[in-house]
């Protein structure tokens, strides 16, 4: 009996240790995050108080003229992330099923490996295949061949650049192609095999149970891990500075230079002189925060949301 | 059913002397399924060791045995389901009305249409209502289905649920109770109209009211659908079945009429299992 109680107690206590640490942490968290966005505020406030919301409307960038209008930048991230997404999304969504409804096991393993490292490559690395391999490939073929077929549409028009929207695009999706497809893996690797089994014995094929019954299962999850990708394309610098072309510019065409809220602050903050120019930056930054960090958040609940739903469906 | 065969013997030999052996395998019914030195294997261990069987046309088959015996993975391999998992493989042959389902260039998907499943643990597609669940087998293959309602309420009935869910049929399938979730995959099942309906453990997930219901759904099922059921459960073989098959180890110990297997079982083995000496 003594024994029993003194083991109560040390679980009881393991357990609020525990659960210290994660309210700890998870205050941590938030207070980060607080900090974060209120420095980020205090550095604009000059660039608040001098253009207010015109900032966001405003195409002029001029820090000679002392102009600082954020919407090149916010449309560069924007078009270059939505065509990161147009073309990761599909091609990874690809990968993960094949990986995971029909890949001999034997390829498997090798397959999600090499995923996973893409993953892991510094996006400088994925910057430098960019400059050396994707933008005179697109200078000398891609975008000479999307000129004549579809040069009829406003984006396939105007001189080809390679250095452009659709490099820095194309570098980003194929950024993001791992993280989808590595997050998509995991949700489809969640959908329980009874579910499968269910479709396979009323006379369904592979494709008709995959696509009738995992995928609507999975699809709060994948939707999921298409916002991660998203959150990392919005973000991501170094790799989209070295093929976009760093023009502060709004351009119909995808062949012309454009920006990036993440190139402009990366580039310019170290040789920004002016309190007004730093403070634009600053704003910038901002925006950008508040962007991904609602994303992410969105991302959160609906993966969530697929556990959650595949409890209830186990629970019976 | 026996009816009918009775009266189908005298047309088809009018005029002639019909023999007391012609009449007694005229009478019997006729083999829907039999498998034939029927083997199953995960990988290199063999889990069934030639099971030679036959299952009557419009009977209820049950199969019993202890755990792990090979039950789950004889009914799977009777429509092709067993080689879904992981390094499964099968030798022999099944015989689907005489013609042998593993033959090359045989579609398992079609296979599967004509022998439906009714798993263990109750399975309804989570992400469809409860009308949508019934017409799953045709919607997913992207059949056209004329005459939505009608089939839902005819299938549903058959399974004897209807009653129960006629005013929720656009909730989720998996918002009901265990026993009427296992009825709705089989009113799923039903909706394809099989030949055959395989069942393992049915009833395993359920109370007894739910078992009783399930069972008497067996029983008038019955008559126009051959079923095969696998069960622990002795007395429920005994309820159910017609004819009762016994598996040991990977092999078929003892087949036969269900009275007879349960009164007088030809082998020791079989005594002991259903006297629950072991297993
Ligand atoms: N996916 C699998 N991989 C490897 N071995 C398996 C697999 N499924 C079953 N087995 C093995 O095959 C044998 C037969 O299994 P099976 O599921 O057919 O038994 P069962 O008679 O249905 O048992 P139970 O009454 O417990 O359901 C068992 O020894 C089991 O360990
Ligand atoms: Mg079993």
């Amino acid at each position: 009996m003594a024994a029993d109680t003194h083991e109560t107690r040390t679980a009881n206590r393991g357990d609020l240790v525990f659960q210290r640490l994660i309210v700890v942490g998870a205050v941590v968290m938030v207070v980060l995050l607080a900090a974060i966005a209120l420095e980020l505020t205090r550095e604009s406030r000059l660039s608040l108080s001098a253009s207010g919301v015109r900032f966001l409307g405003s195409t002029a960038w001029d820090p000679v003229k002392e102009l600082f209008g954020g919407l090149p930048f916010i449309y560069g991230t924007l078009v270059s992330s939505f065509l990161a997404l147009l073309v990761a999304v599909p091609v990874s969504l690809g990968v993960a099923i094949f990986l995971v409804e029909l890949a001999p096991s034997w390829l498997r393993g090798p397959v999600g490996f090499m995923v996973e490292l893409l993953a892991a490559l510094p996006s400088v690395v994925y910057g430098l295949w960019g400059i050396f391999v994707l933008v005179p490939w697109l200078r000398g073929g891609v975008e000479p061949a999307l000129a004549r077929s579809l040069g009829f549409l406003p984006f396939f028009s105007g001189p080809s650049q390679g250095f452009g929207m659709l490099a820095g695009g194309l570098v980003l999706s194929i950024m993001i192609l791992p993280t989808i497809a590595s997050v998509s893996r995991e949700v489809l690797r969640a959908v329980p095999n009874w579910l499968r089994e269910g479709a396979l014995a009323l006379g369904t094929t592979r494709w008709e149970m995959i696509r009738g019954t995992v995928l609507p299962f999975a699809r709060s999850g994948i939707i999921g891990a298409v916002i991660l990708g998203l959150g990392r394309a919005l973000g991501e610098t170094m790799a989209v500075t070295m093929v976009i072309g760093n023009r502060p510019k709004i351009a119909a065409s995808l062949f012309a230079p454009g920006y990036t809220m993440a190139s402009v602050i990366a580039n310019e903050y170290t040789e920004a002189t002016g309190d007004l120019h730093l403070s634009a930056l600053a704003e910038i930054g901002l925006l950008l925060f508040a962007v991904t960090l609602a994303l992410n958040a969105l991302a959160r609940l609906l993966v969530w949301r697929v556990s959650r739903v595949a409890v209830q469906g186990s629970r019976r | 059913m026996m009816k009918a065969t009775e009266s189908f013997v005298p047309t088809a030999e009018k005029g002639r002397v019909v023999t007391i052996a012609e009449r007694e395998s005229a009478i019997l019914p006729a083999e829907k399924i039999r498998s034939v030195d029927l083997r199953a294997s995960f990988g290199a261990t063999e889990v069934l060791k030639g099971i030679t069987l036959p299952i009557l046309e419009r009977q209820v088959t049950a199969i019993i045995g202890p755990s792990g015996c090979g039950k789950s993975t004889f009914v799977r391999c009777l429509n092709r389901m067993h080689e879904t998992a992981h390094r499964a493989t099968v030798a022999g042959r099944v015989l689907l009305d005489g013609r042998d389902i593993y033959r090359a260039g045989i579609d398992p998907v079609a296979i599967r249409r004509r022998v439906g499943m009714v798993f263990q643990k109750p399975n309804p597609f989570p992400t469809m209502s409860i009308a949508e669940n019934v017409l799953a087998g045709l919607s997913l293959t992207g059949e056209r289905i004329p005459h939505r309602m009608e089939l839902v309420e005819k299938a549903l009935r058959q399974a004897a649920l209807w009653d129960e869910v006629k005013d929720i049929l656009p909730r989720s399938g998996a918002s009901l109770s265990g026993g009427q979730q296992q009825r709705l995959c089989i009113a799923r099942a039903l909706a394809l109209d099989p030949e055959v309906l395989l069942m393992d453990e049915p009833c395993s997930a359920l109370d007894p009211i739910a078992t009783a219901r399930i069972e008497e759904l067996i029983h008038e099922l019955g008559d126009h659908v051959t079923i095969v059921i696998v069960t622990h459960n002795m007395q429920q073989a005994g309820r159910v079945a017609d004819h009762t098959a016994f598996l040991y180890m990977g092999e078929l110990v003892e087949y036969g009429p269900t009275d007879r297997v349960f009164t007088r079982p030809a082998e020791q083995r079989t005594e002991d299992y259903i006297t629950g000496r072991f297993g």
